[in-house]
C-alpha cells in the first residue's frame, strides 16, 4: 500500500452516526414570520418577556435580511440559505401528561442516545457526568438534576430555566451575545428552541462534569439552541457538549448561540466535540454549523477556557471568544479543526482585552485532508486601558494530501504599549517523505499517521476532560481513517 | 553467502531508467563507499534498497541475508535489519525524538519476537548513544528533527542507527553540508558501529569523509552502473583527478 | 521613485564619482564599465523612500540630505598600537582597513595555509587577469538596490578572500574596518568578495569601528560565494559612533549542499541598515541567519532580510533578537521568497524584541511569498517588556534590581551569541554585547570588570 493510498483511505471514512430514529414528531409549518415565532413561544409556554425579546430579535433580523447583511467575509462558500424553507420547530411528541422524568422518555430516543454511546440512565452512567439531552428542538432529559440541586447548582434545559428561573434568564440573556450581534445570532434569538442552562452559585465547585448532547434527527429542520452558563463569584464548572446528526443529502442549518458569564474569581471550562454530519465524500449534504459562542470574564481573576474539537459539519463558521473585562482575567482557546472531503471550516477566536493584566492563550490546530479547506481566523485586541495585557497565539496547520487548503488570518490590534504579544504560525504536510521515514524505522504507515496526527493535536487534547480526550482521539482517527497510507 | 547480493538491478522513476544493471556483493564486517557524480544513481540505489515505492524495479534481484529484499515493505526491510541514514531527514512536529525512536525499536523487537522495551530501560540506552554523538540530552524531548540544524539532523540519524543496531546501514550523503567538527563527530559515531556482524555503505560525493571512515571498498557509479571498484586509494585518485575520465570509460563500456 | 529624491540623492555623488574616475587608473577596463553602469543605475533610481516596501520603516533622508566626500588618500595616522586592542586571539590573519583603504602596515598577515588567499581587493583588481570579472557584482540586482549600486560605482578597496577547493581553514579571518575623524562627513564604500570553493570551510569576521567622533557613511557590500558543500560563517559586528550611518549588504550565493551562517550584531551607529540576502542556487543548502540589535537614545537599527529559496530541499533558519531602550527604533523585515521549483523548502523565522522604555519602537514584518506547494514555513514574532515576574523572582532570591535586569538581558542576548560556535569569535562578541547592553543596567555591576580595549578611544566614549 502506498503512502498516497493510505492518505486517501484516511479521507474516505464513513460517518458512523448517520442513522435516523423513527419518532413521532410535533412539527410546525415551514417558514419564518412573526406568527411562527409566537407559535414557538406558545409551544414552549414562555412568559411574555421572552416572546417580546424574540420578536425584537426577529424584527432586527428582518432589517439585516433586507440589507443583505448575511456575513460573506468567511473563507467558505455555500449556496444561499432559503430561510423560508426551514422548519423552525420539531419535537418528539410527548405522551399525554408526561412529567419528563427519565422513565417517560420515548424508548426510541433512549435507544438513539445509547447508540450514540450516551446513556441517559443515571445508574448506568459513569459517575461524574450529568447530561442534558437535546433532541431536535427540545431537551428530552437532564440527568443528575436533583443531585446538583443539593449544591444549589441549576442545570436544566433552557425552556425550564425560562419558566423556573426567569429572573436569572432576564438578567443575563443577551448580555454577552446581544441579538443585534450578527445575522445568525439575531436569527437564533428569534427562533431558538432549547439548549442548556447552568447557574453556578457563589463559591461552589461543580462536583461533576456537565454536558449537553445535541442530536438533530428530523429532516428539513434547523437546530437553534441557546446555552447560557453563569458562574457566580468563586465558582468553577466544566461543561462539555457533543453533537451528531443523521446522514442526509440535504443540508441542514444549525445556528446556535452560547453565552458564558464568569464573575469574580469564577472559572468556566467549555469543551466541544462537534461531530455534525459532514456530508458525504463528494460533498453532498451535511450540516451548516454557524455558531456564535462568546464568554465574558466580567469579574476580576475570572477565567474562561474554550476547547473544541471540530470534526463534523460541511460548513463551520465559529469563533468562540472571550471578552476580558475583569482585571487579571484569563481567556483561553484550544482548537482542533478538521476539514476532510469537501468540508470547509472558518474558525478561530477573538480575545478582547479590556481589563488590566488580562491574559489570553490561543492554540489552534487545523487539519485539512481530501478537498477540505481550513481557515484560522483569530483576532486579538488590546484596548487602551488593558495595561500589562499578554497574548500568546500559536496557529498550526497540517495538510494531508495535496488537494486541500489551509489559510491563516490573524488580526492583531494593540492600543496599549505595555502589551506583550507572541505569535507563532506554521504549516506542515503529512507526505510520503514523512511516512516513509517512519516505515524505514520499522513502523507501519497507519502507525505513522496516527502518531503524526496525535502528536499534532496533543496540546489541545490534553485540555479536554479525560473521557472526552479519548473520545476525541478516536473520533479524529475515524474521521481521518483512510486518508493516509 | 554475502549479506547483500545485488544482481543486475534496474530501476526507474517517472519512466526514466536510473539504475541500469547494478551488481554488488556486500559482506558482513565490510565498509563500502559509493561515489560518483550527481545523477549517477547513488541515492536511487540507497532508496531502492530501503524500498521506496517511488522507484520501480524493472529487472534484477536483491537478496538480503538470503531473503528477497524487493518483496519486502519498507518496514519489513527495516525490521530485517536494514537502516538508512537519510540525506534529508524529515521533521515531524509534535512527536518527541525519544517517543518515536522507542516506538520504532519496539516495532522491530516485536517483529523479532522480543519483549518491548519500556521507557525506564530505553532512556539510558538513548542517552548513551546521544553522548557518543555529542548531542545535548534536551534533544530527546524535542520533536523529531524539528528546528535542528543540518548537522544536528545528521547526528540524530546516527543516534537512531546506534539505537536500532541494524545489520546493514546505508548512509546517504550523511557528510554533505557538515563542517569539519560535525564530520569528525559523525565519523566517530559510525566508526564505533563498525563490527564483524555489520556492513556499512556510505553514499558520498566527497572524499573527505573517507579520511575519517576508511572504507574497505570504493565503487564509482556513473550512468546507473558501477564503472570502477577498488580500495580506499580509489577515492584519493578521484579527488585528484575528478570524474572527467568517466565519460570515456562509459563510452568504452558501451 | 520620486524625482525629488533622484536629484537630491544622485547629484551630490557626481563630483565624487568623477574624482574617483580620475584616479582609478589602475583599475581594469571591465571594472570601469561596471562602475559606470552602476552609477547610472543609482542616478536612475535615486535613494529609496518610505514608499518603497523594503524601506517602509526607515527614512534614509539623513543620508540623502548630507553631502559626503571620499576620504583623501595618504597616511591615516593610525598606529599599530591603537589597532592591537581590536584584534581577536586565534585568528588566521587580520586585515585592517582605514577609511576605506587597506592598511598593510596595520594588518597581521602571517603565512596562510596553502589554498587560502586573503588580501586587498584593490590590489587584486590591479593585478586582475579576468578571474574577478566573473565573480564581482554578478549576483547583485543593481537596478533595485540604490546602495549596492552606489557601492559598486565606488569600488576601490575591501577584502578579497579565496579558499581553494578542498581547503579547511578553521581559524577565522578578521577584517577590521576603522574610520578616523574628519571635519567634513566622509563616506566609504567597502567592497568585499569572499569565494569559498567546493568542499571548503572558512569563517570571516567583519568588524566596523569608529576611532573618533565625526559623521561617516559607510556603505558596505560583501559578496559571499559558497560553492558546493562549502561551509562558511560570516560575522558582522557594527560598533560605529553615534553619528554614523551604516548600510551593510551581505549577498550570499549558495550552491548544492553549501552551509552558510550569517551572524550580525548591530551595537552602534545613528542609522544602521543591515541587509542579508542569501540565494539558494543548489539543492540541499542550509543557511542560518542570526542577528542581535541593541539600540538606545535615538538609534535607528533596521534589519532587512531577503531569503530566496530557488532550489529544492534547502533550509533557512532566521533568528533576530532586538533590545531597544530610550527612543531607539528597531526594524525587522523578514522577506522569504520560495520559488516555484523550491519544493521541500523549510524556512523558520523568529523575531523577538524587548522594549525597555515606552518610547522605544519596533516594527516587525514577516513577508512570505510562496510559489511552491510543498513547503514548510514558520514565522513568529514577539514584542515584550522585561518580564516583571522573572525580575521579581530573581530579586526575591537576593539579586539587586540592576543585577537581575542584566541577568535577564544577557540571557535574551545570549540566545543569539549562543548560536555562534564556541571559540574566540564567540568570546569576542559576547564581550562586546555585554558592553553594549543599554545604560539601563550600566550603573549595576553588569560589566565584565571594566576592562577597556583601548585607551581613550573606546567607542562608548566616542558615541
Amino acid at each position: 500500500m502506498t503512502a498516497t493510498n493510505t492518505i486517501e483511505e484516511f479521507a474516505n471514512q464513513e460517518y458512523k452516526w448517520g442513522f435516523v430514529t423513527d419518532v413521532e414528531e410535533d412539527r410546525i409549518p415551514r417558514g419564518l414570520n412573526e406568527d411562527i415565532i409566537r407559535l414557538i413561544s406558545a409551544k414552549k409556554e414562555e412568559p411574555e418577556f421572552m416572546l417580546e425579546w424574540r420578536l425584537r430579535a426577529f424584527r432586527h433580523w428582518m432589517t439585516l435580511v433586507k440589507a443583505d447583511a448575511e456575513p460573506k467575509w468567511a473563507h467558505v462558500t455555500f449556496p444561499q440559505i432559503d430561510y423560508q424553507d426551514i422548519v423552525y420547530y420539531s419535537a418528539p411528541k410527548k405522551k399525554a401528561g408526561a412529567k419528563k422524568s427519565l422513565d417517560e422518555v420515548d424508548p426510541e430516543i433512549l435507544e438513539a442516545y445509547s447508540k450514540l454511546g450516551i446513556s441517559l440512565n443515571e445508574q448506568k452512567r459513569l459517575q461524574g457526568v450529568a447530561v442534558d439531552a437535546v433532541f431536535d428542538s427540545v431537551s428530552v432529559a437532564t440527568t443528575f438534576k436533583a443531585k446538583l440541586a443539593k449544591e444549589g447548582i441549576i442545570f436544566c434545559s433552557f425552556s425550564d430555566a425560562v419558566k423556573e428561573h426567569p429572573e436569572l434568564v432576564k438578567k443575563y440573556l443577551g448580555t454577552v451575545v446581544p441579538y443585534s450581534d450578527n445575522f445568525y445570532a439575531a436569527l437564533n434569538a428569534a427562533v431558538f428552541s432549547d439548549g442548556s442552562f447552568v447557574y453556578m452559585p457563589k463559591g461552589v465547585r461543580c462536583p461533576m462534569e456537565l454536558s449537553t448532547y445535541f442530536r438533530i434527527n428530523a429532516a428539513d429542520t434547523g437546530q437553534f439552541e441557546r446555552t447560557l452558563i453563569i458562574a457566580d463569584e468563586g465558582s468553577q464548572v466544566s461543561y462539555l457538549e457533543g453533537c451528531t446528526a443523521p446522514a442526509r443529502d440535504e443540508n441542514q442549518l444549525h445556528a446556535a448561540v452560547v453565552e458564558l458569564v464568569a464573575l469574580d474569581n469564577a472559572q468556566i471550562k467549555y469543551s466541544t466535540v462537534q461531530n455534525w454530519y459532514p456530508g458525504d465524500k463528494n460533498g453532498v449534504g451535511g450540516i451548516y454549523n454557524l455558531v456564535t459562542k462568546r464568554g465574558k470574564c466580567a469579574g476580576a481573576n475570572s477565567r474562561i477556557s474554550w476547547t473544541q474539537v471540530e470534526t463534523g459539519s460541511s460548513i463551520t463558521w465559529k469563533y468562540p471568544s472571550c471578552i476580558l473585562v475583569g482585571d487579571n482575567s484569563v481567556g483561553e482557546f484550544y482548537s482542533v479543526a478538521l476539514s476532510n472531503n469537501y468540508q470547509q471550516a472558518d474558525t478561530g477566536t477573538k480575545m478582547i482585552h479590556i481589563g488590566k493584566n488580562t491574559r489570553s492563550t490561543i492554540v489552534s490546530k487545523g487539519i485539512s485532508a481530501g478537498h477540505g479547506q481550513n481557515t484560522y481566523r483569530g483576532g486579538v485586541k488590546i484596548m487602551k486601558n488593558a495595561t500589562g495585557a499578554r497574548n500568546y497565539t500559536q496557529c498550526d496547520s497540517l495538510l494531508i494530501g495535496d488537494q486541500c487548503g489551509a489559510h491563516t488570518f490573524p488580526y492583531i490590534e494593540v492600543r496599549n504599549s505595555s502589551a506583550r504579544m507572541e505569535h507563532e504560525a506554521s504549516t506542515s504536510k503529512v507526505d510520503e517523505d514523512q511516512i516513509f521515514y517512519f516505515r524505514q524505522r520499522g513502523l507501519s504507515a497507519e502507525e505513522a499517521v496516527s502518531m503524526i496526527i496525535n502528536g499534532f493535536c496533543k496540546q489541545v487534547f490534553r485540555e479536554l476532560p479525560m473521557e472526552f480526550a479519548v473520545e476525541a482521539q478516536k473520533l479524529l482517527s475515524v474521521s481521518l481513517e483512510g486518508s493516509v497510507g | 553467502m554475502a549479506m547483500l547480493e545485488i544482481r543486475n538491478l534496474h530501476a526507474r522513476v517517472n519512466k526514466q531508467e536510473i539504475l541500469k544493471g547494478i551488481n554488488l556483493d556486500i559482506n558482513a564486517g565490510e565498509v563500502h563507499s559509493l561515489m560518483g557524480p550527481n545523477g549517477s544513481g547513488k541515492s536511487t540505489l540507497a532508496q531502492v534498497l530501503a524500498r521506496r515505492e517511488t522507484y520501480e524495479v524493472t529487472e534484477g534481484e536483491v537478496l538480503f541475508n538470503g531473503k528477497d529484499l524487493l518483496a519486502m515493505k519498507p518496514e519489513e526491510a527495516a525490521c530485517e535489519g536494514l537502516f538508512i541514514a537519510f540525506q534529508y531527514p524529515v521533521e515531524v512536529p509534535g512527536i518527541s525524538n525519544s517517543y518515536f525512536l522507542r516506538a520504532a525499536l519496539n516495532a522491530q523487537r516485536k517483529y523479532r519476537g522480543e519483549e518491548p522495551i519500556d521507557a525506564i530501560d530505553f532512556i539510558p540506552l538513548l542517552k548513551e548513544k546521544m553522548k557518543l554523538l555529542e548531542m545535548d540530552e534536551r534533544f530527546q524531548s524535542r520533536a523529531i528533527n524539528e528546528g535542528f540544524s543540518g548537522g544536528e539532523k545528521k547526528r540524530n540519524e546516527i543516534v537512531q542507527m546506534a539505537v536500532l543496531n541494524p545489520s546493514l546501514a546505508i548512509l546517504d550523503e550523511t557528510d554533505s553540508g557538515l563542517d569539519i567538527d560535525a564530520l569528525k563527530i559523525v565519523s566517530q559515531g559510525v566508526n564505533a558501529m563498525r563490527s564483524p556482524d555489520r556492513a556499512i555503505v556510505m553514499v558520498t560525493h566527497y572524499q573527505r569523509l573517507l579520511d575519517y571512515i576508511v572504507p574497505d571498498f570504493v565503487h564509482v557509479l556513473a550512468g546507473g552502473k558501477i564503472v570502477k571498484s577498488g580500495g580506499a586509494e580509489l577515492a584519493l585518485e578521484l579527488e585528484r583527478e575528478g570524474y572527467g575520465w568517466i565519460e570515456p570509460a562509459l563510452a568504452g563500456a558501451r | 521613485m520620486s524625482t525629488m529624491t533622484q536629484t537630491s540623492g544622485a547629484g551630490t555623488y557626481l563630483d565624487a564619482f568623477s574624482e574617483l574616475e580620475q584616479r582609478g587608473s589602475k583599475q581594469p577596463e571591465w571594472l570601469r564599465s561596471l562602475r559606470q553602469e552602476a552609477f547610472a543605475s543609482f542616478c536612475d533610481t535615486g535613494f529609496p523612500t518610505i514608499k518603497d516596501e523594503a524601506w517602509r520603516f526607515t527614512s534614509v533622508a539623513p543620508i540623502s540630505q548630507t553631502v559626503f566626500s571620499l576620504p583623501e588618500a595618504g597616511p591615516s595616522g593610525v598606529t599599530r598600537a591603537e589597532v592591537e586592542a581590536f584584534r581577536i586571539d586565534g585568528t588566521a590573519c587580520s586585515l585592517v582597513f582605514v577609511n576605506g583603504r587597506f592598511a598593510p602596515e596595520l594588518s597581521d598577515q602571517p603565512k596562510l595555509a596553502a589554498g587560502v588567499h586573503a588580501g586587498s581587493l584593490g590590489e587584486a583588481l590591479a593585478g586582475d587577469t579576468g578571474a574577478l570579472e566573473l565573480q564581482l557584482g554578478l549576483k547583485l540586482a543593481l537596478q533595485n538596490d540604490a546602495f549596492s549600486s552606489l557601492n559598486t560605482a565606488f569600488i576601490e578597496d575591501g577584502a578579497c578572500i579565496r579558499i581553494a577547493r578542498g581547503t579547511v581553514l578553521e581559524a577565522p579571518i578578521h577584517l577590521l574596518f576603522l574610520s578616523t575623524g574628519a571635519e567634513e562627513p566622509l563616506m566609504f564604500h567597502h567592497r568585499n568578495l569572499i569565494v569559498a570553493e567546493a568542499n571548503t570551510q572558512v569563517g570571516i569576521v567583519e568588524e566596523h569601528i569608529s576611532l573618533a567622533d565625526g559623521v561617516t557613511f559607510s556603505n558596505v557590500v560583501t559578496e559571499l560565494i559558497a560553492a558546493e558543500n562549502a561551509v562558511a560563517s560570516h560575522y558582522m559586528i557594527e560598533r560605529k559612533n553615534r553619528q554614523s550611518f551604516h548600510v551593510a549588504t551581505l549577498r550570499i550565493q549558495q550552491e548544492r549542499s553549501a552551509n552558510v551562517s550569517s551572524h550580525s550584531f548591530l551595537l552602534g551607529g545613528a542609522l544602521v541598515r543591515n541587509n542579508v540576502h542569501p540565494v539558494f542556487a543548489g539543492e540541499g543548502g542550509e543557511c542560518l541567519i542570526n542577528g542581535l540589535f541593541i539600540g538606545e537614545d535615538r538609534q535607528h537599527l533596521d534589519n532587512y532580510m531577503l531569503v530566496e529559496h530557488a532550489s529544492p530541499r534547502c533550509n533557512s533558519h532566521q533568528y533576530y533578537n532586538g533590545i531597544l531602550n530610550d527612543h531607539a527604533h528597531g526594524v525587522f523585515h523578514g522577506r522569504i521568497i520560495v520559488h516555484k521549483d523550491a519544493q521541500k523548502t523549510d524556512s523558520k523565522q523568529t523575531n523577538r524584541n524587548l522594549l525597555l522604555s515606552d518610547d522605544a519602537q519596533i516594527d516587525t514584518k514577516p513577508q512570505l511569498e510562496i510559489y511552491a506547494d510543498d513547503v514548510k514555513c514558520t514565522h513568529g514574532a514577539t514584542i515584550g517588556q522585561m518580564d516583571d515576574n522573572a525580575l521579581f523572582y530573581l530579586r526575591s532570591r537576593g539579586l539587586d534590581e540592576n543585577a537581575a535586569r542584566s541577568l535577564l538581558l544577557f540571557a535574551f542576548a545570549g540566545e543569539c551569541t549562543g548560536r555562534i560556535k564556541p571559540g574566540p569569535v564567540r568570546a569576542h562578541i559576547e564581550k562586546l554585547v555585554r558592553r553594549a547592553l543599554p545604560k539601563i543596567i550600566a550603573n549595576g555591576e553588569a560589566g565584565d570588570g571594566g576592562e577597556r580595549e583601548d585607551k581613550g578611544r573606546n567607542w562608548e566614549e566616542v558615541g
